[in-house]
């Protein structure tokens, strides 16, 4: 019998990133501020992105992660701050003469040229020699799985392939940097998962760093090396998937990634990298205190997600349980949400069980056992 | 339903056939009458005959007029274009207080009484101390055209997706190469459109130019001036044939190439979320 492969858990909850990443900054923002008239687009941004990464932008429509692409392309000027891309100042410098290169929400593919001209266009400035550019045509209409369809019109082209081209296109100018302006908001929802994994997946072969501007946070999950979640024109958290998902710095960004359950709590003790919490319904917490927490009073609030809540059947025990009653259920296929009332918190929980154990079948009004890690009790600023 | 029924499948259509009977039977009498023997345009038909036609080439006075009207016409339509190209950007690509009544004032001249319109323009020529030549014609269908010109032209522009000119300076081409490789490849259909129909409503243009020209006919006019002779209405008729027919072709071709513009800035689609 050949041996089982054996699955080692992971220890720690650290992410781990596929494949080792440079650490010399690609793009580096510093303090920059877009203001139209009073209104300010985009306020005090900083950050760094790296060399090779896969960053996303993330955020809902007018937080400002659009203006902040147009401006590393060179479509808009910061009213005050400074860009650099591949550390050289961008000040004055137009779109044509960056080293970056945009994938357009709309695609913008020329419809007078067909997909081989349309994949050509920024070569042909080059005046490239003795074939170079059939040569670079052909490979980056390969990378997007186009091969063939070069003598297609775009009028004649899906949503899904006319995105393949607006890739193509800008690939083939071999940037420093690739821009995605909500590549894939235009398609249905299964193309837009086929297309995720391929984007990582080609991002990964040609190693280009990639910016993607998205207002889904299952895209940027997904796909994203790092995500900075931008509210209201600033920039709330720059973290890994795993960090921005588990470790919200405050309410606005665990909301936007999805669901989660929000306590009350009393700080009791707070010292260097801990915080101890009162909490009514979970009672006396330790958790890890985040690094950009703000102590307000002596309030603070404690989350905790409603997949990391499991029900206990039958007469299970866990070292960490809350009891309750179920007053909702819905049902979602593969899972079922409960909403539970807990006895002294002012707000049900929601939790999300597998249907595997029956989840389904729990009658509205049965008194319930919750087990829960107090490892995914996260404590936030409001 | 069924009150709905009897509308539409029954006397709706008879109205809309005699309706069309109304609008288009006086204009086919000019063909018929133009290939029949007898000089006077009267029911029984006496026979066919394409002397009327080969008469034209043999009149001086209609050659002048025909070479007249093609002089104001190239020139009207591509004076009417232009500043329709630019009136049609400005509508359709910024947005600016005043917008809508700028665009109802370029499309008012469509409404106005059209002798209003060349009184009045004769009454400010002679005024500015021009004097009535075909440069006056031209004048006063550049007016008229214009209406025309920038409703080809808008439907042309609108929807001209943006993001196409920032695409083309994305991929490394400066102001002009992008205008050239594709801003004006895009909107050629519609600017051969709208010199098109410019060129046909010059050409058929009469209360304007009977006003503002001097001693130069144009078509229309040398047709008014003939149609006092009995005998040569005739003639009148086949010319007036002609010009019915080159009208209808270049209106086609024009819609056309307008129709194809619209599809061209139109078929990107894309959403914006």
């Amino acid at each position: 019998m050949p041996e089982q492969p054996q699955i080692e858990r992971p220890q720690s909850d650290r992410a781990q990133s596929d494949r080792a990443q440079s650490d010399r900054a690609m793009i580096e923002i510093r303090n920059v501020t877009r203001s139209y008239g009073s209104f300010k687009a985009l306020d005090d941004a900083s950050l760094t992105i790296r060399e090779g990464e896969f960053f996303s932008l993330l955020g809902p429509s007018g937080c400002g992660k659009t203006t902040l692409l147009r401006m590393i392309a060179g479509f808009d000027n910061p009213t005050s701050g400074s860009i650099a891309v591949g550390g050289q100042p961008m000040e004055g410098i137009p779109a044509n003469r960056r080293p970056t290169n945009m994938v357009f929400q709309s695609y913008a593919i020329f419809p007078h040229l067909n997909v081989e001209q349309n994949v050509a266009y920024g070569l042909k400035r080059l005046k490239l020699q003795g074939g170079e550019e059939k040569r670079r045509v052909e490979e980056a209409l390969a990378q997007v799985s186009l091969t063939g369809l070069g003598k297609r019109l775009a009028t004649e082209l899906s949503g899904g392939q006319r995105q393949r081209v607006a890739l193509a296109r800008a690939l083939v100018m071999r940037p420093k940097v690739l821009l995605l302006d909500e590549p894939l908001s235009a398609l249905d929802k299964k193309l837009r998962e086929q297309m995720q994994v391929e984007l990582r997946r080609l991002q990964q072969a040609v190693g280009i760093t990639f910016v993607l501007v998205t207002h889904d946070q299952y895209e940027a999950l997904a796909m994203s090396d790092r995500i900075a979640v931008m509210f209201g024109g600033r920039i709330a958290q720059v973290a890994s998937p795993k960090e921005i998902y588990q470790r919200p710095v405050n309410r606005q960004v665990a909301d936007f990634l999805g669901g989660m359950n929000f306590v009350k709590a009393e700080i009791v003790e707070e010292n260097g990298a801990s915080l101890i919490v009162d909490t009514l319904g979970f009672g006396r917490v330790k958790t890890d205190k985040p690094k950009a927490f703000v102590r307000n009073g002596g309030a603070a609030t404690l989350g905790i997600r409603p997949e990391r809540l499991r029900v206990l059947w039958d007469n299970a025990t866990a070292k960490f349980e809350v009891a309750g009653k179920v007053v909702e259920r819905h049902y979602f296929g593969e899972i079922t949400h409960l909403i539970v009332e807990i006895p002294g918190l002012e707000k049900p929980l929601s939790v999300t069980e597998t249907n595997d154990f029956g989840a389904d079948d729990i009658p509205v009004g049965t008194p319930i056992r919750l087990a829960y890690d107090p490892e995914a009790l996260v404590a936030m600023g409001d | 339903m069924r009150a709905r029924g009897f509308l539409s499948g029954g006397w709706l259509s008879v109205y809309a056939f005699l309706y069309i009977v109304f609008l288009y039977l006086p204009v086919i009498f000019l063909p018929i009458f133009s290939i029949n023997t007898a000089p006077t345009p009267k029911f029984p038909l006496t026979g066919f005959t394409l002397q009327w036609y080969a008469d034209l080439p043999h009149t001086p006075a209609l050659l002048d007029a025909a070479w007249n009207s093609l002089k104001v016409g190239v020139c009207a339509s591509v004076l009417a274009t232009v500043l329709g190209i630019l009136a049609a950007r400005s509508i359709t690509r910024y947005r600016y207080p005043g917008r809508r009544a700028i665009n109802g004032l370029i499309m008012a001249p469509l409404v106005l009484p059209e002798v209003i319109v060349a009184i009045s323009m004769l009454l400010v020529m002679l005024q500015l101390g021009l004097s009535l030549s075909l440069f006056t014609v031209v004048l006063g269908h550049v007016l008229v055209c214009i209406p025309y010109s920038m409703t080809v032209l808008t439907s042309g522009f609108e929807g001209f997706d943006r993001s196409l000119e920032e695409a083309s300076a994305d991929l490394g081409e400066s102001a002009f190469g992008t205008f050239r490789r594709v801003t004006l490849p895009m909107v050629a259909p519609a600017i051969i459109s709208s010199l098109l129909v410019c060129f046909t409503i010059s050409l058929d243009e009469f209360i304007i130019a009977f006003f503002l020209t001097g001693t130069e006919a144009t078509l229309p006019i040398y047709i008014w001036g003939q149609l006092r002779f009995a005998s040569k209405l005739p003639g009148v008729l086949a010319l007036g044939t002609l010009l019915l027919v080159a009208s209808f072709l270049l209106m086609t071709i024009a819609e056309i190439l307008r129709r194809r513009a619209a599809r061209r800035t139109r078929n990107e689609g894309g959403l914006y979320a």
